[in-house]
């Protein structure tokens, strides 16, 4: 599998040779992200130490002063220690900063609790007018730096640590906010974002070997969410699964609850983290713990087909 | 060379250095539109306002280069305002010194007005949104990283606060400053000795606060906060120094202006009434 440091070490230097006002912003974790392969450029490059405030704050003087700054380190510290900065100091005046985050989820896996982010999507989806990307392979990942870098106002991309999927072609056709159909099916409809897409992918074998068909869709964009693409499978299916590496409150799952409670309510059975932290163990150690692996999506496709009878079968 | 304001006052100006005696009517001119201003909106904070007028005015009036008439001019010199909730203090300088029309300013945190209870930069001359403490430091660092780049010679001021060096995001930014050697940015700290509960040095003792800043690499010095000569000379000393950053730490008293409130914590916060009103503007008039 591709590595990610070297996937965003590629993207970002591809687009600081394009885009000369680029600038990109580490603390202390450029090695370890990627980031500092954009050394390439050394007047560009900012290594600003341990300091995640004084990152974001220092991005915001560059970004009013008409640079376009790529900050990166890791998930929790960023968005957690620097929230606040994000939604005073960026965000309340749009301004073009680019945050793009690595160990996000159970990626992090061995390093344990403090460092695996299963809040990020929440926190950042509540600031008005931050676009929320998580990309499920190296396509997306470069799509989504490049369009970062292209469209105006902040923007946070959650990327994993150490490997990064290959899953879309390069340049297949990717636009933000616009959810990806992978399969097409009637009985249930599985939205999934980032690292656990090739689980969805698995699961969606499982079940049709079992004669259920699933409609799936790649949400690589969480905020704004593709609402239409929301409820068509609300409506196509009738029942839903939503699977992320974040904790079931204030991530995906609630995004597309949301939408569908008010436009077409249907059961939503979330995978996720249930509200606690992580922990330290092996990549598949935790995904069975934590039940995000495809056999737990397969069953509660199951469970949540069987709640969409169940009430049909009450109003009928 | 110095870009001029376009008032009456600014006539007096025109010549490349201010009477210091005009800078002070200003700055009284100042401190009555801030009692107006605060009065009128029944909020804001008049203590940490008054301290820092004749700092504002030797800013707009006597050192930035900015043209009010073009206030997102490409070469301008910026400040930003990192103790935010001095908001009135530079709301009024920047009406005086002619960014928008004087008549707004009794507008002040109504709704719908520009001139929210902290600066957004919707307003002419703002240049940065603040309010959150601890964070004009930072910006002003990028913002002079981003001038480095582009071969740019403005300078970055930032006005904080005393009790805003609590925050520790300061001390990050400052270590930036001072590792970069970022000598286009020139902070003045505001330092009336009070912070919102209390006297800062019964809450958080930031003594020695000059010992402190030089261990990080700025050039420290320390003048009267309402001495428009000394104001002068530090911003002269700070531009002719281009290996370092240099911060002013300026001793002010809060509520500078009103004898009754000079000096006092409770003036962070407080609104007048109609009798303390009049007695302000006798004061101030």
């Amino acid at each position: 599998m591709p590595s990610l440091k070297d996937e965003l070490g590629k993207v970002l230097i591809e687009l600081g040779k394009e885009y000369g006002d680029m600038v990109v912003i580490s603390g202390d974790l450029g090695k370890s992200t990627g980031a500092s392969a954009f050394e390439v450029f050394p007047e560009r490059y900012f290594n600003l130490g341990i300091s995640e405030q004084d990152m974001i704050g220092t991005a915001a003087g560059l970004a009013s002063a008409g640079k376009i700054p790529i900050v990166s380190t890791y998930a929790i510290f960023l968005v957690g220690r620097a929230w606040e900065q994000i939604r005073n100091s960026v965000a309340r005046d749009s301004l073009n900063v680019k945050m793009l985050a690595t160990h996000g989820g159970v990626s992090a896996y061995a390093d344990g609790g403090s460092h695996q982010c299963y809040e990020d999507i929440a926190i950042m989806r509540c600031i008005p007018g931050v676009t929320v990307m998580v990309p499920a392979d190296v396509s997306e990942l470069r799509q989504a730096a490049r369009a970062a870098v292209e469209i105006s106002g902040p923007f946070y991309i959650r990327l994993p640590r150490g490997e990064i999927s290959r899953i879309f072609e390069e340049n297949s056709e990717f636009q933000v906010g616009k959810a990806r159909r992978i399969s097409e099916g009637e009985d249930v409809g599985i939205i999934v974002s980032g690292f656990l897409l090739p689980e969805v992918i698995k699961a969606e074998a499982l079940l049709k070997k079992e004669g259920i068909r699933a409609t799936v869709l790649d949400m690589h964009t969480i905020k704004p969410p593709d609402a239409e693409a929301i409820v068509d499978v609300a409506r196509q299916t009738g029942a839903m699964v939503t699977v992320e590496d974040h904790n079931i409150i204030g991530g995906l799952g609630s995004t597309v609850a949301e939408v569908l409670s008010s436009k077409s309510p249907a059961p939503v059975e979330m995978i996720g983290i249930s509200d606690r932290f992580g922990e330290s163990g092996e990549l598949s150690q935790l995904m069975d713990l934590y039940r995000l692996g495809a056999l737990d999506i397969a069953n509660a496709a199951k469970r949540v087909i069987k709640l969409k009878d169940l009430r049909r079968g009450m109003s009928s | 060379m110095k870009e001029t304001t376009t008032n009456e006052l600014s006539a007096n100006l025109e010549s490349s250095r201010s009477e210091l005696q005009s800078l002070t009517e200003v700055a009284q001119q100042i401190r009555r539109d801030i009692v107006g201003m605060i009065k009128r909106a029944r909020s804001g904070h008049l203590g940490p306002s008054m301290s820092c007028v004749e700092l504002l005015v030797s800013l707009y009036f006597d050192q930035m280069k900015c043209r009010p008439r073009d206030p997102t001019w490409r070469d301008r010199d910026r400040l930003v305002l990192s103790k935010g909730h001095a908001a009135p203090a530079l709301y009024a300088t920047l009406a005086r010194a002619g960014f928008f029309d004087e008549s707004v300013l009794l507008s002040f945190r109504q709704i719908g007005s520009m001139l929210q209870g902290h600066p957004v930069t919707r307003i002419p001359g703002v240049d940065v949104s603040t309010g959150s403490l601890g964070q004009g430091l930072s910006i002003a660092n990028g913002i002079a990283l981003a001038g480095r780049l582009d071969g740019k010679s403005y300078r970055v001021y930032v006005l904080m606060g005393d009790g805003e060096c609590d925050e520790g995001q300061v001390w990050e930014a400052a270590m930036t400053a001072g590792h970069l050697g970022l000598s286009n940015v020139t902070a003045v700290i505001d330092r009336n000795g009070v912070q919102s509960d209390d006297a800062t040095e019964k809450i958080k003792r930031k003594e020695p606060l000059d010992r402190k800043w030089r261990s990080f690499g700025w050039q420290v010095l320390e003048i009267d906060g309402h001495n428009f000569a000394q104001i002068r000379h530090s911003f002269d000393l700070a531009e002719s120094t281009t290996d370092r950053p240099t911060v002013i730490i300026a001793r002010t008293l809060k509520g500078k202006g009103l004898s009754f409130l000079e000096g006092d914590a409770n003036s962070h916060n407080v609104t007048l009434s109609d009798k303390d009103l009049e007695w302000a503007m006798d004061e101030l008039s």
